[in-house]
């Protein structure tokens, strides 16, 4: 059935259940893989993107529930100036190893950030442990979370 | 001894004329397709007509960075920027590559092309110097390579490779071509960012898992829970009724549902109710037996790995006696991306799209299982979301092809999570019996260490294997602790469980004994650990490894109660490592791991940022397998289903990593598994300094908890 959803801000017609989750819409349906699959079961955050900002697991996210809503996937957070300084940042502390979570890490990263500016390493460990990697990124990702916000605050390293 | 390592296992042999190359993008939006070179250094290195240097990635790109390190050094040689090379991931092909060849693991990536690799770029430089020598009339001892250019130092005249390139390719290559001198490195040994970085980051490189094909449909897969079991029922029906599910394929021990996208084929599997059968042998297989066999194997003499000196002889009048049995358990890699293959068959020809550790096999694979001549199946690698060993085996390729040869479109088959995690090559299960006497002289009089598990190479070797798996007891017939008498064995005990390659695996096991034995000894003589190491080591880098690891870690200084430090020191994969924990355990009995310090001789660092990135890697993804990591097996199927029941390592967990790496110009060791092989015997040592409790049986977490 027919679906009207705004990602990455752009408001579109779908042909697809309401029921499907939002992760394998994203990927099978709207062409975005940059929103990746580990776990199916809301455990690894690999499929996280911003529902009104906020990090949801796309695994967990039933279409129907982002009707009405705009969601944001890695593909336009990176578009976006906190994005933009996840990646420079991510790029800068060299964070990527394999690299499949990571745009699920720089999503959930996002909302951190969104809502506190700059995070301490306490609120780090809290607004990230749902997301794993198994490359063993977690130093780096903490420090580039760091140089992300100041980078987003226009601060110099 | 076969004589039969890991290594030669991955390069295979070639006996099929390669494929044409089809260079693939990595995804960045700096990656070019790459032209056929014309100046070929060798069959994967060159500098095309427009002077770009040419790379086909020679080895796979699983997250070790190995695309940013190979490069580098072609980069080096060639005297471009690493960025300026337009790097291809070619299809698997076991012909182009020899003598090595695309199949990574075991560390051995830059120790394989370390010599071949520098040696092509210098044929393809001096070639490119020696052309613009001629045309300038000039020796070419006056010339050199520089950014792109050859340059005439006396005159300053610059020629780009692109006006040479034509010239150079002309004329015979060069048989006197030295490497460059770690003297003049410019690229090699300073830190470079990753060249895949960003690309994955902003989430548009593309794995395996993301390959989209023209017409391309979907499939689950739902393969005996049970091993050795057979499908016995299907609700086809159900399955059907999903909406968008378009076809259900059975097998002998597996279903498939295929249909318009992975949401479908995973309701359609799930209501198809797959019933299975098995025998008894295969549903009596429970975890208690699985072990005690293992560890009853430890009773057989076992087949001699290695041996010098008279043992009872040795162990005549010793000052002490430790003798001990440790053991690890089954293991699953839980990559992050889950097992996928996309497969196309059509007319007599077979085309793939995979991300594989071993590309040129999982090709050759496909080909045995659909019955085509080689050169009628195309491999197409991607990057990999993870290795550690899971992609070197073609399971997702075989278990594809066999779908795909029963639909007339391509079809991307995505296992679940579930389905990873209990159809895994599994980590063997391992016992060990250690015996060492020291004797009156302080010196290690007799070493003895028997080796019991499944063996990985007695699957490969078939009938070739002769009872010794050589990589089982790779790191315990060359330890650094010298003996005058010395005895390895090792005794293959199968069960029904599958096992593979797992980031490490022997030395990784035997780093785990060897290093939680001697730290037993030194206990039990009253010695500090560390000390009583470097009273026996006496290869200068594994002692300068260990005294700076001591240093750096505040080793000997006070500590609260419940925490606890603990060290272990390797030389494996021609790398020196030593590492220092500091855990603390709670009153739950709780392990938590503050910090480790790590200082690691690896030889010639390539890109001293990818070295420390596989510290970190290896120090975390060995925390979460040494503290909670096991596989158990009831009524013949895996217990553990994702990662609510697999416990790894999250944000919160990790713990701060200090890294030092000594700096010298050594052979280049390898980087992927020394982490992992230090921090197992580190952490164990370090919980028995926080809680007085020696555990020798993994999972550490478990086995505190059991008391």
């Amino acid at each position: 059935m027919a679906v009207t959803l705004t990602i990455n801000g752009q408001r579109r017609d779908f042909d697809a259940s309401p029921e499907m989750p939002l992760l394998w819409f994203l990927r099978d349906v709207a062409g975005l893989t940059g929103t990746k699959f580990g776990c199916a079961a809301g455990l690894c955050g690999a499929c996280s993107v911003l529902m009104d900002g906020v990090r949801v697991f796309g695994c967990q996210t039933p279409v129907g529930d982002a009707v009405g809503k705009s969601i944001t996937t890695i593909e336009g957070l990176t578009q976006q100036p906190l994005g933009k300084a996840l990646v420079e940042a991510w790029n800068e502390v060299d964070v990527v190893q394999c690299g499949y979570c990571q745009p699920g890490q720089i999503v959930a990263a996002a909302s951190l950030i969104a809502t506190n500016p700059k995070p301490d390493d306490a609120a780090i460990d809290a607004g990230m442990s749902g997301n794993i990697c198994r490359c063993g990124t977690y130093p780096r990702i903490r420090a580039a979370i760091h140089r992300a916000a100041q980078i987003h605050a226009g601060e110099p390293a | 001894m076969t004589g039969t390592t890991r290594r030669d296992v991955l390069i295979g042999s070639g006996l099929f004329s390669a494929a044409l190359m089809v260079p693939v993008a990595f995804g960045s939006s700096r990656s070019r397709a790459a032209g056929a070179p014309s100046l070929a250094g060798n069959t994967w290195l060159g500098v095309d007509a427009q002077g770009r240097v040419t790379l086909a990635l020679p080895k796979t790109e699983m997250g070790q960075g190995i695309l940013t390190t190979i490069t580098m050094i072609a980069a080096e040689e060639l005297a471009v920027r690493p960025v300026d090379v337009v790097v291809s991931i070619p299809d698997g092909d076991s012909v182009r590559f020899a003598p090595i060849d695309q199949g990574t693991g075991g560390s051995t990536s830059v120790r394989e092309v370390w010599q071949p690799l520098r040696e092509a770029g210098a044929r393809a430089r001096i070639a490119l110097v020696n052309a613009g020598a001629r045309q300038w009339g000039v020796p070419a001892a006056e010339c050199d390579a520089h950014d792109g250019a050859v340059v005439h130092r006396p005159s300053g005249k610059v020629l780009a490779y692109a006006a040479l390139v034509a010239a150079a390719a002309a004329a015979p290559l060069p048989t006197e071509a030295p490497v460059r001198p770690a003297s003049a490195y410019a690229v090699i040994g300073k830190s470079h960012r990753r060249l895949d970085g960003d690309a994955k980051a902003r989430g548009v490189a593309e794995y395996g898992i993301d390959v989209v094909v023209p017409g391309m449909k979907y499939a689950a897969i739902s393969v005996s829970p049970i091993f050795g079991g057979k499908l016995a029922g299907v609700d086809e029906a159900a399955a059907r009724a999903v909406q968008g599910v378009t076809g259900v394929i059975r097998g002998a021990d597996v279903v498939y549902v295929v249909g318009d996208n992975t949401w479908a084929v995973r309701q359609g599997i799930t209501a198809a109710k797959a019933q299975w059968t098995a025998d008894a042998a295969s549903t009596g297989t429970q975890q208690a037996g699985v072990i005690a066999a293992v560890a009853a194997a430890l009773d057989k003499p076992g087949f001699v790995a290695a041996t010098s000196g008279d043992l009872e002889a040795a162990r005549v009048g010793a000052a002490h006696r430790f003798s001990a049995t440790y053991t690890q358990p089954f293991l699953a890699h839980a990559t992050m991306e889950p097992a996928n293959c996309v497969a196309h068959v059509h007319d007599g020809q077979c085309e793939i799209w995979t991300g594989s550790q071993i590309p040129g096999d999982a090709r050759k694979a496909a080909a045995k299982r659909l019955g085509l001549p080689l050169d009628k199946v195309t491999l197409h690698n991607r990057l990999m979301g993870g290795g550690f060993g899971r992609r070197l085996e073609a399971d997702m390729v075989e278990r594809c092809v066999d779908l795909a040869k029963q639909v007339p479109f391509p079809v991307k088959l995505i296992w679940s999570r579930e389905e990873d995690m209990s159809h895994d090559w599994y980590r063997p299960a391992y016992a060990d019996h250690i015996d060492i006497a020291i004797g009156a002289d302080g010196k290690i009089a007799a070493w003895e260490h028997k080796i019991a598990g499944s063996s990985i190479m007695a699957r490969l070797l078939g009938p070739a294997f002769k009872g010794v798996d050589d990589d089982a007891v790779e790191g315990a017939i060359t330890p650094i602790y010298p003996a005058r008498a010395r005895k390895v064995t090792f005794q293959q005990q199968e069960s029904l469980v599958p096992t593979s390659w797992w980031r490490g695996v022997g030395p990784l096991r035997s780093a785990f004994v060897m290093e939680s034995a001697i730290d037993e000894v030194a206990h039990q003589v009253g010695a500090d650990p560390i000390a009583f190491r470097l009273a026996h080591i006496e290869d200068p880098r594994a002692r300068a490894v260990l005294e700076q690891a001591r240093d750096k870690a505040g080793w000997g200084t006070a500590v609260a109660p419940g925490v606890g430090r603990g060290v272990a020191v390797i030389h494996l994969w021609d790398t020196y490592m030593a590492a220092v924990a500091e855990v603390t355990v709670d009153k739950d009995h709780q392990i938590a791991v503050k910090t480790v310090t790590v200082v690691v001789d690896c030889g010639q660092a390539v890109n001293p940022s990818g070295v420390a990135a596989q510290i970190d890697s290896g120090i975390i993804f060995g925390t979460a397998g040494a503290l909670y990591g096991e596989v158990t097996i009831a009524n013949g199927r895996v217990e553990q289903s994702n990662f609510h029941d697999y416990r790894v390592l999250r944000m919160n967990e990790a713990p701060v990593i200090h890294t030092t790496l000594i700096d010298n110009h050594e052979k280049p060791g390898g980087m992927g598994e020394p982490p992992n092989a230090v921090i197992f015997p580190a952490l164990a040592n370090a919980v028995f300094a926080a809680t007085g409790k020696r555990l020798r049986n993994l999972p550490l977490q478990k086995g505190l908890e059991a008391g």
